[in-house]
């Protein structure tokens, strides 16, 4: 038996960007609307035909609407209205805003993924500048920063951001629920040309697989064929027991670690150091590595220590990862750039590929920078490097200094 | 009101008649010079004084009785002790007590310590505020509740309205941190130290009678004076004028928020590429943390060409004086100190030196220092495609702040205005701002997290940020892309009544604030 009145969102004096939505369904008597909103003065009466029209769509003729709004965004008003008249009644169909042309491309395997922004999946006051801080990626989560009781109503939050927030060029990308409600979370964002999937607390192929069948059969059913990738986010240890058969299944893209969990289930402390989780971290660079996909570290979680994250992503690089997860835009630069090569490396890589391009002219079968011989596997990490600055936007094509 | 309208130089509908006197319409930028002597107040002769130069009043009551306080007086008040003012609402509340009716406010700025004076508006003791008001006095005002027509001047329009006569100020009631019998004033030492006295200067000087009050007597010669003594008519002694910690914050905070930083670090890099930044460069930034953070960021890539800042205008912070300390500003000009560093630095370094904004801000002056500045960075709630400016009104009409400096700095080399494309839903950029404070033609560069939008009467900047890498965009553009975020916002509805006029720096009159509809 449904409950007769709903209440979505969020409002209080601490909230911005969100309204809380009470619905309740009557018999008879129309439509009554009430609006208590900050922008009353410029939205009111658009916020009143927005929510009319959606409720003409869900076919709904009596009910009695009351917002408290603190400026949410169009997008926002009708996720929490249709949250809400899901929650109450058997409405079927999907009131889907439009769908920005800028949300629609999609990414390769190979792209960085230095650094991903992890976002609540129902705060929208955090989505949505979130692509202007140029993280690599930018994480909708369903997952852990999700209250339980708010789970449902986010997923039209999630949907509704995937079709309208511009997110500057960051992967879209969304870390569903474990489980049976995890394969639901899907039915949400699939079609809504979402680049990457994450996996929480994956332990084996099987979990991969569902997931990944699930998305096979969404995509058949809307007719669409975007490619979508898998990271599975590895944080027990049962899951790195069977990390190698995890890295293979096929639209793996990168696994992830997560050590606050990993460490929980060895029942040991996480120290910065990290020694507890080094052989587990090791295991996954090792099993990332051996099939070309893209190991990434866990989050660091103090937001205010960026000298710390600094020494951290500088160790993680240093073993093999190829990128890590922030909780807040501040860490994004410090990530970025500690992933990506320093000026010496870049220096050092230039001067080797020049020797050995000007060894190459002289017909030189043997190359030497000063005393030291140069072979062919430290050639080819000084041109992985110099495209990688390049990439980057480090070095122009004439490997000048972009002076950035 | 209801009375017969005009259209200004800036396209604004104005009354011809404000609180009963004739209205000088707006005539554009630099077209408005009045003509003749400056308004001068009344003689005083040496021998009405004591000898001994003792101008102790036993309370702020006898002070402003031997003032001859009576109905329909102009009082002024400064506002260097910010919300932490304690006196202010005393006057009101003995000019009250002693049955005053339709007095009007002549404040340099209201804060919220000041909302209990909406009881002494409600009874009748004030019939208007001039000055800024904002919170729940702005309220007040826009819902149509004063007598009186608020008057909202600029720091140097405050100054130039009392210099031509426009406010001609009955009786000056000026807080001082320390002060002697003879009425020497400074804003240093005493419990209640706010730095620097600037904003009273021409108060003192032109009005009627002066009251130094003060809660630290010191023994003559109060030095160095900001306020001279010889154009005090009383000094009154109590217990405390005002609350420290609300009369300067602890310190200064540069913002924390990522959307903001963003904003602060991409108009460094526009300084730094469009060349507006060199050595010897001036700058006059708010206390704003925003602004903080690109003080920093600027100070940042001084430091890494080996340049210096010449001087900075205040208001100051401890920011600034980090600047002054470690060799990277030459002097700080000081109308207002923010923090207790400010106030500990302007008391020990002679290289901090106040700088009243009467001679930073003053229209009927023989030049300025703010046009002599390099860079100037300024809010505002709202600018339109024309670059115009608000910063009175929110979006919905409702007054919300004093216009503070903003006018007066509009005549810096560059003004720059960093600002969020919207704030929650509210565009920043609209197609024709709320309240007219600050023509376009002034405004150079609005540089938003999404976009950078440089007034096309600025060429040279436009030019020397071509292949920058810069995100320069049309303001159109900005305007755009904050209506496909927010929706088109609908036009705000108002009511015929006229509460507040918006004075332009020459005194003319260059908008209007209606009634919210409520």
């Amino acid at each position: 038996m449904k409950k007769s009145v709903a209440v979505t969102g969020n409002f209080g004096p601490k909230v911005r960007s969100d309204c809380e939505i009470t619905l309740e369904i009557k018999h008879t008597g129309g439509i009554s609307f009430e609006l208590n909103s900050k922008v009353k003065a410029l939205y009111g009466k658009s916020i009143k035909s927005q929510c009319l029209e959606i409720l003409k769509y869900f076919d709904i003729q009596n009910a009695r609407l009351t917002i408290n709004d603190s400026g949410a965004l169009p997008f926002v008003i009708s996720a929490r209205l249709e949250a809400a008249v899901k929650e109450i009644t058997d409405a079927s169909g999907e009131y889907l805003p439009d769908m920005i042309p800028e949300n629609t491309n999609s990414t390769t395997r190979e792209r960085f993924r230095y650094s991903r922004l992890y976002l609540p999946g129902n705060t929208p006051g955090l989505m949505i500048n979130s692509g202007l801080h140029s993280a690599d990626g930018i994480i909708l989560d369903f997952e852990d920063s999700v209250a339980p009781d708010k789970k449902d109503e986010s997923r039209y939050l999630v949907r509704n951001a995937l079709r309208q927030i511009n997110f500057y060029g960051a992967e879209r990308m969304v870390r569903i629920n474990q489980g049976e409600r995890g394969l639901e979370d899907l039915e949400y964002v699939i079609p809504h040309y979402v680049n990457l999937i994450l996996i929480p607390k994956c332990e084996d192929s099987y979990t991969v697989a569902k997931v990944e069948n699930r998305i096979k059969d969404i995509q058949e059913r809307h007719k669409i064929s975007n490619e979508v990738f898998l990271m599975p986010v590895i944080e027990s240890a049962l899951g790195i027991e069977n990390v190698t058969e995890i890295a293979r299944s096929g639209s793996v893209a990168a696994m992830a670690i997560g050590l606050e969990d990993y460490t929980s289930d060895l029942g040991v402390q996480r120290t910065f150091e990290g020694l507890e989780s080094l052989y587990a971290r090791s295991r996954l660079i090792v099993a990332s590595k051996a099939i070309r996909i893209q190991p990434i570290d866990s989050v660091f979680s103090d937001v205010n220590d960026l000298e710390g994250l600094r020494k951290t992503v500088l160790s993680s690089k240093a073993m093999g990862f190829e990128g890590m997860g922030c909780i807040h835009p501040r860490q994004i630069a410090v990530i970025k750039e500690g992933f990506a090569p320093d000026a010496a490396e870049i220096e050092k890589s230039k001067d080797i590929v020049r020797a050995f391009e000007d060894a190459r002219a002289l017909g030189l079968g043997v190359v030497a920078l000063g005393s030291k011989m140069i072979d062919a596997p430290v050639v080819n990490r000084a041109q992985r490097t110099l495209n990688l600055a390049r990439k980057l936007g480090l070095l122009n094509d004439n490997l000048e200094d972009t002076n950035q | 009101m209801g009375g017969k309208t005009i259209i200004n130089a800036a396209g604004r509908e104005i009354p011809l008649e404000i609180n009963g006197k004739p209205v000088i319409p707006f005539k554009g930028v630099g077209r408005h010079k009045p003509e003749g002597r400056k308004y001068a107040p009344l003689i005083p002769t040496c021998t009405d004084f004591p000898d001994d130069g003792n101008k102790l009043a036993g309370s702020l009551e006898e002070a402003l009785l031997k003032c001859g306080l009576a109905d329909g007086m102009t009082i002024s008040t400064h506002h260097h002790l910010r919300d932490g003012d304690l006196v202010s609402n005393t006057i009101f509340e003995i000019a009250s007590k002693m049955g005053m009716r339709d007095l009007v406010w002549f404040p340099s700025a209201s804060f919220p310590c000041n909302d209990p004076l909406i009881r002494y508006l409600e009874d009748g003791t004030i019939n208007r505020i001039e000055g800024s008001m904002n919170g729940p006095l702005g309220r007040f005002v826009s819902e149509g509740k004063m007598k009186g027509t608020a008057v909202l001047r600029s720091h140097g329009g405050r100054v130039q309205a009392i210099q031509d006569g426009e406010v001609k100020i009955d009786i000056a009631v000026l807080v001082a941190p320390s002060a002697d019998i003879f009425g020497n004033a400074k804003g240093t030492g005493g419990s209640s130290a706010c730095g620097v006295i600037g904003y009273a200067k021409a108060d003192y000087m032109f009005a009627s009678k002066v009251i130094v009050v003060t809660d630290n007597l010191v023994d003559f010669p109060c030095f160095p004076f900001e306020i001279e003594g010889n154009y005090v008519d009383y000094v009154v002694v109590v217990d405390k004028i005002g609350i420290p910690e609300k009369i300067v914050s602890g310190t200064t905070q540069i913002t924390k928020s990522p959307d903001r930083l963003l904003i602060a670090e991409l108009t460094a890099k526009f300084l730094d590429r469009s060349g507006i930044l060199k050595d010897g460069v001036t700058m006059q930034a708010g206390a704003g943390g925003t602004s903080l953070a690109i003080a920093v960021f600027v100070n940042e890539i001084l430091k890494k060409k080996g340049w210096k800042s010449r001087f900075g205008f205040g208001g100051s912070t401890r920011y600034m004086v980090k600047m002054l300390e470690e060799g990277q500003m030459g002097y700080i000009l000081d109308a207002q100190a923010f923090d207790l560093d400010a106030v500990r630095s302007v008391e020990e370094n002679p290289n901090h030196i106040p700088y009243p904004v009467f001679n930073a801000y003053n229209f009927h002056s023989k030049g300025n220092l703010t046009s002599m500045m390099d860079i100037m960075i300024l809010g505002a709630t709202e600018v339109d495609l024309n670059f115009n400016g608000n910063v009175v009104t929110h979006s919905d009409g409702c007054l919300l702040h004093g216009i503070g400096g903003w006018q007066n700095c509009l005549h810096a080399r560059n003004v720059i205005l960093p600002l969020p494309l919207f704030r929650d839903r509210i565009p920043v950029i609209v197609d024709k701002v709320t309240t007219l404070c600050g023509p376009g033609e002034l405004i150079d560069v609005i540089i938003t997290e999404r976009g950078i939008a440089i007034n096309p009467l600025r060429q040279d900047l436009i030019k020397s940020v071509k292949g920058s890498g810069l995100p320069v965009v049309s303001i159109e553009e900005l305007r755009d892309e904050a209506e496909r975020i927010c929706g088109r916002p609908q036009k705000p509805e108002f009511d015929e009544r006229i509460v507040a006029v918006i004075k332009w720096v020459d005194g003319t009159v260059i908008d209007v604030v209606r009634k919210i509809k409520t």
